[in-house]
């Protein structure tokens, strides 16, 4: 079938935004890419890709409105708090034989998944011999991060999740509460470094314990995929744990024989020792 | 040109009207079928396991990143969108909700709509919201085979009416007829 107008003009705008800006959305998963920028076009009142991409080149204040609209920034505390109980349960037993650890959130979004990590470990009790890199491509998404500010209506949702991932102390605890949001304590944020970093372009990053990379390999064409648990297999120490996304998995990947199967059912992956 | 997919849509009442139309198709029906049914966001999905007892057909649910098969019954999972990607592969997204749902129908039929074009037939059955339309539009549009279920025999009817509404094409087919309409698409 020979290619549309519009998948033209779609490949020629990522091209672009690839040579102009350096973020690489190339190889991402292009159905969902597609209806994010036709989306974008639409909200703009553009009548064609071509056309937002003459804007997008020439006006660099547009960069964080198209990047809000090819990432996705759907996130949740304790999102399948089954994960988060298998981390819990089975990761962090072995977590706790070493003396000083450190957990990369690859695509933190919000920094609702980092958020949820370190109430875990502190919970644990691991949390004073941790240190938290949380990373993703958006730096709007970071900077929110960063500061750990959610909008109190979502705050019942991420205590029913909490609760149900087998969190023993109640949420209300790591936050304060005014009157349209809740602001997560300092000290959760203060073993955590926020950094851009992007499983597309950059490299890896040293001596992992765990990687929680969860809902980000999804938008990934298989060759991205493969890159990325190509460099979590890199970052992480041998014995390190893997966790994706509930649809996720390594079973394309040709890095896959770097892990063995830890918790099936939760996509939790262990660095083979050799 | 032979048509490959067909794509279907329910809600309110969709559990109901499935069971009546998948398990009567053949074990050598030769299309791909792909499903969206609004389910409320829990992670086991009860109905794949419900339907691949009853059907002759494989039913499983769907999974990021694998070829479509033919004589093969996709079921979108709950909490994600079910696309189909140009090169015949599927995809879930966790994107934002369409039409206060995920999956969404619209999701699913305009993406099938754009990777088969007039290869496709789209199915908008019983429910009681407007996720749908579009998407049934945008396969009539892109040259596909449109089908509401007949809203008489709709559980809830607004759903199929809505569909019709934004794409008047569509062909209206009784619900205890539509395996039948399924297997003519195929014979000549
Ligand atoms: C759907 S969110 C997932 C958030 C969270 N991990 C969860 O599971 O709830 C996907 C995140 O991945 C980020 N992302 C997209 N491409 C990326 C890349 N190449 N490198 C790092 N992060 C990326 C997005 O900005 C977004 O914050």
């Amino acid at each position: 079938m020979s290619e549309s107008i519009e998948d033209i003009e779609i490949r020629l705008l990522l091209d672009a935004v690839y040579r102009h800006y350096h973020y690489d959305f190339r190889h991402y998963a292009q159905a969902s890419v597609k209806r994010r920028l036709l989306q974008a076009r639409m909200q703009w009142g553009y009548d064609s890709i071509s056309e937002m991409q003459a804007a997008v080149l020439r006006d660099e204040t547009m960069l964080p409105r198209l990047l809000n609209y090819l990432t996705v920034q759907v996130s949740e505390m304790f999102r399948d708090p089954s994960y988060f109980r298998a981390l819990r349960e089975k990761v962090v037993p072995h977590l706790r034989t070493y003396p000083s650890l450190k957990v990369w959130v690859a695509g933190c979004s919000h920094g609702e998944e980092l958020y949820s990590l370190a109430i875990l470990f502190e919970e644990e009790g691991l949390a004073d011999r941790t240190i938290f890199y949380a990373t993703d491509i958006n730096p709007s998404a970071l900077r929110a991060a960063q500061a750990g500010i959610f909008p109190l209506d979502r705050i019942r949702l991420f205590t029913e999740n909490h609760r149900l991932s087998g969190g023993h102390s109640s949420l209300s605890k790591y936050y304060t509460a005014d009157y349209d949001r809740a602001v997560f304590d300092k000290p959760l944020r203060e073993r955590a470094v926020f950094s851009d970093h992007s499983l597309v372009t950059d490299a890896a990053f040293g001596e992992m314990h765990l990687v929680s990379c969860r809902n980000v390999l999804i938008y990934f064409d298989r060759e991205l995929q493969d890159r990325a648990v190509g460099l979590f297999g890199e970052s992480l120490v041998r014995g390190g744990f893997l966790g994706v996304g509930s649809k996720e998995s390594l079973r394309f990947s040709s890095h896959a024989d770097l892990f063995t199967e830890f918790v099936r059912e939760e996509r939790i992956y262990r660095r083979n020792a050799r | 040109m032979s048509l490959q997919a067909i794509v279907i849509g329910a809600s309110a009442g969709g559990v109901h009207a499935l069971l009546q139309v998948l398990p009567a198709l053949p074990a050598d029906f030769p299309a791909a079928i792909l499903v969206v049914v609004h389910v409320p966001p829990r992670r086991d999905n009860a109905l794949v396991a419900l339907l691949a007892e009853k059907c002759r057909l494989t039913v499983k649910e769907a999974e990021d990143k694998e070829p479509i098969m033919p004589g093969t019954i996709y079921m979108g999972p709950p909490d994600y969108h079910l696309l189909v990607e140009s090169d015949g592969t599927i995809a879930l997204s966790s994107d934002e909700v369409v039409n206060h749902s995920r999956p969404a129908i619209d999701v699913l039929f305009e993406s099938a709509a754009d990777a088969y074009a007039e290869r496709l037939a789209g199915v908008i059955m019983t429910g009681a919201n407007h996720d749908g339309a579009k998407g049934l539009r945008a396969v009539c549009d892109a040259g596909g085979r449109a089908f509401v279920q007949a809203p008489a025999t709709a559980e809830v009817a607004y759903m199929p009416e809505v569909a019709l509404a934004a794409c008047p094409t569509a062909r209206t087919v009784d619900l205890e007829d539509m395996p039948s309409v399924f297997e003519e698409m195929w014979e000549k």
